[in-house]
């Protein structure tokens, strides 16, 4: 997947891994979690509260909330804000990701 | 199952930061610029940006990539370190309000996505909103597929992320932007099979004039036609993306030829592959945090709404100023022009002094705005979509995103119920109340409610988001009640207990909050005393026939500030006052002590009152911003 990366970017010495649904995906310093997951060539990490359909970063800034995430437990993170982070565990987030407050 | 801890989240603590004289909103290149000019004129500045390093979109990340004039921005952002600016980095501003007389509030969230929990207040004399733009969708067949992402998104993504969204990604809609982000993509190393721009560029040749005043536009036109050319990146014309194919990702595209009113031309539909593609058909300014204090908009040539500003950038609500996009798309030249315009205006304003070196310096600002100015609404103009772009969507495509509403149930909504207006229509379908609000949706949900009637290209769009972010009902719990209840009503709702909608937690989203501020607006109408600098022309936009206009336009130009508020002999005041809170969950924060920023930087240096040996914010020679190359 290096081939998703803008050429010049050398592989970093201080790249790190975070986890995408239990599997280990690199992430380099300063990038956010969108940034990390389009770098593993992950374009979905979300489904739609009605119609279940893969969702994943659209506006890049913040603005579309279509790129919600649960990271470390925590739903509706806009992973093209939050900066990965070592260790971070991103989660697919399906619908509005509180499941377990249904009753 | 993919759950989530149900624990509650902890109360927040506010805090209160006081004693600005500015408070800028927005870190792109109008607002950097404004606030330096300002804190060289002697003002206290606070600048608020929700991004953890200053430039906006434009200059954004550190890319290999420096995008045109990214020294001159270096330069400034160095001169800002030792300024006498705040750099509030992380603070996601979800409200301003108007608490008097040159008395306004910046309410702000902290943290990466406002996740922080410490709501923050800023208070200051005056405001600038330099909040940008955000891009405009219109919507197609398949555009909800992951690897569609926005044009300006994946632009974005590269700048501050280094990464692509695929490897052969068309890059489709309409503006000037869309040669950009495809030069970008393709020096990444991204193939790109197709630029598809709806308009054609002839359009630029009927302004021939604005053209000429600003041939640096040219030349980066020419830059990034001749980088696409080297590359070999055809530019399909009069086309558009009418279909992306796949099915949980793109696979292919079609591209159809369009009609002048941007109907698609059947039959001429061609399959391109691809696994990515980039959209977007212009940027429309981000003016929610004025409209709901009453400010006037105006309809650019393209179609969105902008501030109505007179000619020192001041809105139609006295103390409120904005530059860059929020006053009209034009681009980082224009933005930074009219922010530096903007402080040097309300420094003047707010001591009440001119002198001849800064009429002089708001006359150059001026002359600059206004040539730039004429470019961008050239473009604009050329780049306004056609009526017919709603004959490309499916009654299956889904028109917003959210709350995953199909244009067939707009249209449903129009033809069979009687919607006239996309605010009917969000009452009858739910299109705009989701997490983004409308933001994406709004201008394809107008269009199909005025079905092809409205004048002109794109009717009016509602741009009414009481909260700019969704809030925590922990931040309104924050607030002290008695304090911003009487122009706004804000405290208030920290009682209304709304939730977001399908229970996304507990935050207040504008449609609940609709009904609580209608109708507040600005007290304006104070009287325009002369200073001996007075604008004598027209608003931006005063011909235009669907400026909205407050019930009683308060008077342009230049006031007197009162006396002891002056900048330079104001009384020091105490920067931090700790929000008072209801109820008493925790301790607070010390008084008098500025809590630590949530990212862990040091606190800014509180607000210092200038001395009174600094009190001439027109001394000759005083420091002023450097100017961005343009020619």
């Amino acid at each position: 997947m290096a081939r998703r990366r803008a050429p010049g970017v050398p592989h970093d010495t201080a790249a790190f891994d975070i986890s995408f649904d239990g599997r280990p995906v690199r992430a380099l310093p300063g990038q956010t979690i969108a940034a990390a997951l389009w770098g593993a060539g992950v374009v979905a990490w979300r489904t739609t509260r009605v119609g279940g359909r893969p969702r994943g970063a659209f506006c890049g800034i913040g603005q579309c909330y279509d790129c919600l995430a649960t990271v470390n437990g925590e739903p509706n993170r806009r992973a093209c804000l939050v900066a990965a982070r070592p260790g971070d565990a991103v989660t697919t987030q399906e619908g509005n990701g509180r499941a377990g407050l249904a009753v | 199952m993919p759950d989530s801890p149900s624990e509650p989240r902890a109360p927040l603590d506010g805090y209160d930061l006081d004693g600005y004289d500015l408070a800028v909103i927005g870190a792109g290149p109008a607002g950097t610029a404004g606030a330096v000019a300002a804190a060289g004129l002697g003002l206290s500045v606070a600048l608020l940006d929700a991004a953890d390093r200053p430039g906006g979109q434009y200059f954004r990340g550190t890319a290999s990539s420096t995008p045109q004039g990214g020294a001159a921005f270096a330069a400034l952002r160095a001169r800002m370190a030792t300024s006498r600016v705040d750099h509030l980095a992380a603070h996601h501003v979800w409200s301003v309000t108007r608490d008097g007389e040159d008395a306004w509030s910046v309410h702000a969230l902290t943290g990466p996505d406002g996740d922080g929990g410490e709501p923050v207040r800023v208070r200051a004399r005056a405001v600038l909103l330099a909040a940008g733009a955000q891009e405009r969708q219109l919507p197609f067949p398949g555009w909800t597929l992951p690897g569609v992402v926005g044009a300006g998104g994946a632009q974005a993504m590269l700048k501050s992320g280094l990464v692509l969204p695929g490897k052969r990604v068309v890059v489709a809609g309409s503006g000037p932007l869309l040669l950009a982000v495809a030069s970008s993509l393709a020096a990444a190393g991204a193939r790109v099979p197709a630029v598809v721009e709806a308009s054609g560029y002839l359009g630029y040749a009927r302004h021939p004039r604005a053209l000429a005043v600003n041939p640096h536009k040219a030349l980066e036109a020419a830059y990034h036609g001749g980088a696409l050319l080297r590359r070999r990146v055809p530019v399909r014309t009069r086309s558009a993306v009418t279909r992306v194919h796949g099915t949980d990702r793109v696979e292919a595209v079609t591209v159809t030829r369009l009609d002048r009113d941007w109907r698609p031309v059947p039959g001429t539909g061609r399959r391109i592959a691809c696994d990515a593609l980039a959209v977007g058909h212009g940027l429309e300014p981000r003016i929610e945090l004025a409209t709901g204090l009453g400010c006037a908009t105006r309809r650019t040539p393209d179609g969105t709404d902008a501030l109505v500003v007179n000619g020192f950038q001041e809105t139609t609500v006295p103390g409120l100023w904005a530059a860059g996009e929020t006053a009209g798309v034009g681009g980082w030249q224009l933005a930074w022009s009219e922010g530096e315009l903007a402080a040097v205006a309300a420094a003047v304003r707010l001591s009440g002094r001119v002198g001849p070196a800064v009429s002089e310096r708001l006359r150059a600002l001026r002359r600059r705005r206004d040539r730039l100015r004429s470019f961008a609404d050239a473009m604009a103009a050329a780049h306004a979509p056609g009526k017919g772009w709603t004959d490309w969507l499916t009654d299956d495509t889904d028109v917003c995103r959210c709350e995953e509403v199909t244009a067939g149930r707009v249209r449903e909504a129009v033809a069979d119920l009687g919607a006239r207006d996309a605010r009917t229509v969000k009452l009858l379908t739910r299109a705009g109340m989701g997490w983004c609000q409308g933001r994406v949706c709004g201008t394809a949900v107008s269009c199909l409610a005025a079905g092809g009637t409205a004048p002109g290209s794109v009717p009016p769009t509602p741009a009414r988001r009481p909260f700019a972010v969704p809030v925590p009902l922990g931040a309104l719990a924050a607030l002290d009640e008695g304090e911003g209840g009487e122009s706004t009503g804000v405290a208030g709702l920290g009682r209304c207990g709304a939730a977001g909608p399908g229970g996304q937690g507990p935050y207040v989203l504008g449609e609940f909050a609709d009904r609580t501020l209608d109708g507040v607006g600005t007290r304006g109408g104070q009287g325009a005393a002369a200073t001996g600098l007075r604008d004598s022309r027209a608003p931006y936009g005063q011909s235009a026939p669907e400026a909205q206009r407050p019930s009683s336009p308060p008077p342009f130009g230049i006031r007197d500030a009162s006396g002891p508020g002056a900048v330079g002999v104001h009384e020091p005041r105490d920067p931090v006052v700790p929000v008072q809170r209801r109820g008493t969950r925790g301790p607070g924060t010390p008084g008098g002590q500025r809590p630590p920023a949530p990212d862990g930087r040091e606190p800014a240096q509180p607000a210092r009152p200038a001395e009174p040996g600094r009190s001439e914010p027109s001394r000759p020679g005083g420091p002023e911003a450097p100017a961005p190359p343009v020619d």
